[in-house]
């Protein structure tokens, strides 16, 4: 049976469709089998994060609705054998998604992979309380800036009542993430320490990524951030906190961008 | 003034720890634990409003959470020294 994460913020633009990609990414990069789950339907992006945009011929609605056999739907990824995507459905409205539906296609999900990962839309309605659902791991995106901590503190508390494991009395593990981090900006006191916004949401700390221009280089590409330069910041970010989720104690730290200004102006240059 | 900001800049951040810190207090309050404080808030206002003239943001829930125990804190506040009597006469 898989391990159901659920990448999840209140906030939008804060980094969940990257998160997704790049933790899906780094666990197939370990020999898991990992499907991505996209829930923002009528806004999807995680397929053109992936790569995959111009490969979508069914979706999560239509296999919903009975159109189209689960298998048809997957898309296998170009790079990496055991990673797969469920996209969601450009042209439908929200409420095409129904419990039902949602549960009986994770259900299947779960059955063939080891890592179910859901891309939750940004907002607390349907399309949102339908993508945590499943949660045992919520994966809660936030950016060092007010509203988002404020946001994430809301999604926290409806982690805590309107999931299955709710429900049930018990609690989704929940793990921060804390995306967009500028050391010096935050060392200088212009930006939230991570200190700071773990003591406001005391959440348990699943990794920082820190601001980089390779977040944007990687998605103009359509290459997840943690397999596109593997030795940028971000990447090892991410290759970390995929790692911590395997249960493995990595040691948390901030990556810095590797190199001096030589290799810093081939990059630029190339 | 300038040099003075110039060599030491002041600091937004711990405003904004600061803020968040109040707003989020205020909002657990409100929206925390799910529905239950909600719903016994709400609950808890119509029953003593029945009796006392007792306003919306007077009622305060807020619910501990710990083991062994949980410790379940109602407050409310009713204006004056009123109302019990006057009510009962009423």
């Amino acid at each position: 049976m898989a391990k159901i994460i659920t990448v999840t913020s209140g906030k939008g633009g804060v980094g969940k469709t990257t998160t997704t990609a790049a933790i899906g990414a780094a666990l197939a990069r370990t020999g898991d089998k990992v499907v991505v789950v996209d829930f923002d339907v009528g806004l999807r992006n995680l397929d053109l994060i992936m790569g995959a945009e111009r490969r979508v011929v069914y979706d999560f609605v239509n296999v919903i609705q009975g159109d189209a056999r689960l298998p048809q739907a997957l898309i296998k990824d170009k790079r990496l054998d055991s990673l797969f995507l469920l996209p969601a459905s450009q042209t439908r409205d929200k409420d095409a998604l129904t419990e039902e539906g949602v549960d009986r296609v994770i259900d299947m999900l779960s059955q063939h992979f080891d890592w179910v990962i859901c891309d939750s839309p940004a907002g607390i309605e349907r399309g949102a309380t339908l993508a945590m659902r499943h949660a045992e791991i919520a994966i809660v995106v936030t950016n060092p800036e007010v509203s988002s901590v404020r946001d994430s503190d809301r999604i926290v508390g409806i982690l805590d009542s309107k999931t299955l494991k709710a429900e049930r009395g018990e609690t989704v593990d929940k793990r921060l993430l804390l995306t967009r981090y500028d050391h010096a900006r935050a060392a200088r006191g212009d930006m939230l320490k991570t200190e700071d916004v773990l003591d406001i949401l005391s959440l348990p700390l699943l990794g920082i990524v820190p601001e980089s221009p390779d977040v944007l280089r990687a998605s103009n590409m359509g290459v997840p951030v943690s397999i596109h330069d593997p030795d940028s910041a971000p990447a090892r970010a991410y290759r970390d906190a995929a790692l911590r989720l395997k249960g493995e104690n990595i040691a948390m730290e901030i990556p810095r961008q590797r190199g001096g200004l030589f290799s810093k102006l081939l990059r630029r240059a190339a | 003034m300038t040099l003075w900001k110039r060599l030491f800049p002041s600091t937004s951040a711990p405003q904004a720890r600061e803020r968040l810190q109040i707003l989020l207090s205020h909002e657990r309050q409100v929206l925390g634990g799910g529905d239950l404080l909600a719903r016994l808030r709400e609950d808890i206002l119509a029953v003593v409003a029945k009796h006392v003239p007792c306003e919306q943001d007077n009622v305060k829930v807020r619910l501990e959470r710990g083991t062994p125990m949980s410790i379940l804190e109602i407050e409310v506040e009713v204006r004056g020294d009123v109302g019990l009597a006057a009510s009962r006469a009423a």
